[in-house]
């Protein structure tokens, strides 16, 4: 067996074994709290089976026996279920608290899809079936849903199908130039290089580096998107395509966006359309219609499924006809009687990308959120995400700088520099927010803002939410300049106070626990 | 904090020219933008590079951020002390914090450097 787990200096963060991170949680300050361990006592039980009749005689290979007991915790059930209670308590999310995370879309996921996704008989399906004699018949429904969330995302963003295997958003910029590659091979180009903005999210060269090109990077313009003059030098006939988040992680939507698909398409380029900021233009918008041949996009973020902590997540990546051969296998098709099937005979398909069919489960939340809400909802969403965002970029715009100080579209991007001159960090401003009982939001990104605080309110936040929110961050403005050191030393009111995160990065003590043979 | 007798580029890097030899780190701007390093990755011994190809790369808790090459040439020797102990560069970047040595493949290497002056004055440009 493999344990991994991620040890610092003075706690520990995560683990794939819910015993040994019960067992290294430890928490300092206000509310004290034993381990599990801590509470053991010896012959204490939970559940008392019957005694076994399996005989202990049998002859196991030494090695395949302990060589100790096992160091379990003896509890109560009781003591369980309050100590993960009490844990519970501590969670924070969006269910909880504002959570303005940027470039995270941090929306309110509706209970109804939660319910639904709980069917048993969706939550309950064996993914294999499908494949089994006689099992499509079992999954019809599944198949459905997963051939109706396609059809859904191609009238959202214009393409012309998708594939739902990929199970987050840089699975599915890594799904897309593997595609963009894919097409240039058929199509016998020897192309290298491809372009991506300097504001771009780091998933982006990783994406295109991990596919095999040479990544390269545009600058930005002094009005904070794409600069075009840039992007036409470096342009050539060896470029194999354009990454490009639109509107971008400053929130800003290229107005040269026409001109910068034509530019790319005139070296026989494709250009890829980063998702992760659809929440903004949802209904207004299609990538499709302005000349993006490549869409991934995050369901987790802009269709309001949970997310956070690593997943699950969903990229379905969507591409225009000229690329449909290339999509993995395999995809759901509808017969012509009316039942649907998996198809695999796609010879120029790039193979598998993920086990299955993506991740289901997302996939169906998503289904819902989309058919729920409807054309006219999803328009409204994008309408309101971009109207919380610049109410708080103009409320807050006397208090941080605004690097750019146009309108934004569903985050907008402060800098702290105002602060930091007096000490005060755009770090400080993220912690002093949480004793005030909000998330953080994004920091040091983009990294084409010095001291940035990225903002992203997303749509389901109201008015009185998003005005405490304000005022918070007035009052930190306000202590900043008056008393910065209770501002540095935030948070005081949480359990665990301030992390060092330096340490935690640099100290990492990755231990990997395997039974010596 | 300006070095008056080191080249700069504007990506934030200082380079030392000494006839054909050239000592490269990072500037006290770079340094301060970054934050406290948790990470340096250097480059080999007897690695070519062009000017402004990735000579290594630098992670903070912030960010990751590639070193670019100021000048062409053949890296002779690396500070491998920064392995251990990355904030070197913080601490000290002009000295202890030194990243590689290259020998230079172009004697006109730097013409297109800043000098302090110009660097400092680029450095308030990017104030603004």
């Amino acid at each position: 067996m493999f344990i991994i787990y991620n040890q610092m200096g003075s706690g520990y963060l995560e683990s794939v074994n819910p015993v040994i991170l019960s067992k290294k949680i430890k928490t300092f300050g206000k509310i004290q709290m034993k381990l599990l361990y801590e509470k053991s006592v010896s012959g204490r039980r939970a559940v008392r089976p019957a005694p076994s009749d399996v005989p202990t005689s049998i002859n196991l290979d030494s090695k395949l026996l302990r060589e100790k007991e096992a160091d379990l915790p003896e509890l109560s059930e009781l003591d369980i279920v309050r100590h993960f209670t009490e844990l519970s308590r501590r969670n924070f999310g969006v269910d909880t608290n504002f959570y303005p995370l940027g470039s995270c879309t941090m929306k309110y996921n509706p209970k109804v899809c939660e319910r639904i996704a709980a069917y048993p008989g969706f939550c309950y399906l064996h993914p294999l079936l499908p494949q089994l004699r006689m099992g499509g018949i079992l999954t019809q429904g599944a198949l459905q849903v997963i051939y109706e969330t396609d059809l859904l995302l191609r009238e959202i963003t214009g393409m012309a199908a998708f594939t739902m295997q990929p199970l987050a958003g840089a699975h599915g910029e890594l799904t897309g130039i593997m595609l963009m590659a894919a097409w240039h091979r058929d199509r016998g180009h020897k192309k290298t290089i491809l372009l991506i903005p300097d504001s771009a999210h780091g998933t982006n060269p990783a994406s295109g580096a991990i596919a095999g090109y040479e990544v390269r990077a545009v600058p930005s313009d002094k009005t904070g998107v794409m600069d075009v003059q840039a992007l036409k030098e470096m342009v050539n006939d060896s470029v194999a395509g354009l990454m490009l988040t639109c509107p971008n992680t400053l929130g800003l939507f290229n107005p040269h966006i026409k001109e910068i698909c034509d530019i790319i398409h005139g070296v026989d380029g494709l250009v890829y359309y980063d998702g992760a900021n659809l929440n903004a233009i949802t209904g207004k918008v299609r990538p499709g219609d302005i000349g993006f041949d490549i869409v991934h996009l995050n369901l987790h973020k802009t269709f309001g499924t949970p997310h956070g902590g690593g997943g699950p997540g969903a990229g379905p990546v969507g591409v225009v006809e000229r690329l449909t051969a290339f999509l993995p296998v395999s995809i759901v098709v509808k017969r012509d009687d009316g039942t649907f099937a998996l198809e695999y005979d796609r010879p120029k398909s790039i193979g598998y990308i993920a086990p299955f069919y993506g991740n289901f489960g997302i996939i169906l939340r998503a289904y819902v959120y989309i058919l729920m809400l409807g054309r006219a909802g999803l328009i409204r969403v994008a309408e309101n995400a971009v109207l919380n965002a610049n109410y708080i970029r103009e409320k807050l715009k006397d208090h941080y700088d605004l690097p750019y100080p146009q309108l934004c579209k569903h985050e907008c991007v402060f800098t702290a520099k105002r602060q930091a001159a007096g000490g005060v960090h755009a770090v400080d401003i993220a912690k002093a927010l949480i004793d005030a009982g909000f998330h953080p939001p994004t920091i040091y990104f983009p990294t084409i803002v010095p001291e940035s605080i990225m903002i992203e309110p997303t749509e389901t936040e109201s008015k009185e939410t998003l005005d405490d929110f304000i005022a918070t961050m007035i009052q930190i403005a306000q202590t900043a300049k008056t008393n910065p050191e209770k501002i540095k030393s935030a948070p005081l009111s949480t359990c665990v106070s301030r992390l060092d995160e330096t340490m935690a990065a640099k100290k990492i003590n990755v231990a990997c626990v395997q039974k010596k043979e | 904090m300006i070095k008056d007798d080191l080249l700069y580029t504007r990506d934030h890097e200082w380079v030392r020219i000494d006839g054909d030899q050239a000592i490269v780190g990072i500037t006290d701007h770079a340094q301060e933008q970054l934050g406290e390093l948790t990470y340096v990755e250097l480059p080999d011994v007897d690695k070519q590079v062009q000017a402004h190809d990735v000579l290594g790369v630098l992670e903070s808790s912030k960010a990751a951020s590639d070193v670019y090459a100021p000048v062409a040439g053949t890296v002779t020797e690396v500070n491998s002390k920064l392995e251990e102990v990355p904030d070197l560069i913080n601490n000290d970047c002009y000295e202890d914090g030194w990243i590689c040595k290259l020998e230079i493949s172009d004697p006109a290497a730097g013409k297109s450097l800043l000098n302090a002056e110009e660097y400092e004055e680029y450095l308030r440009g990017l104030e603004t």
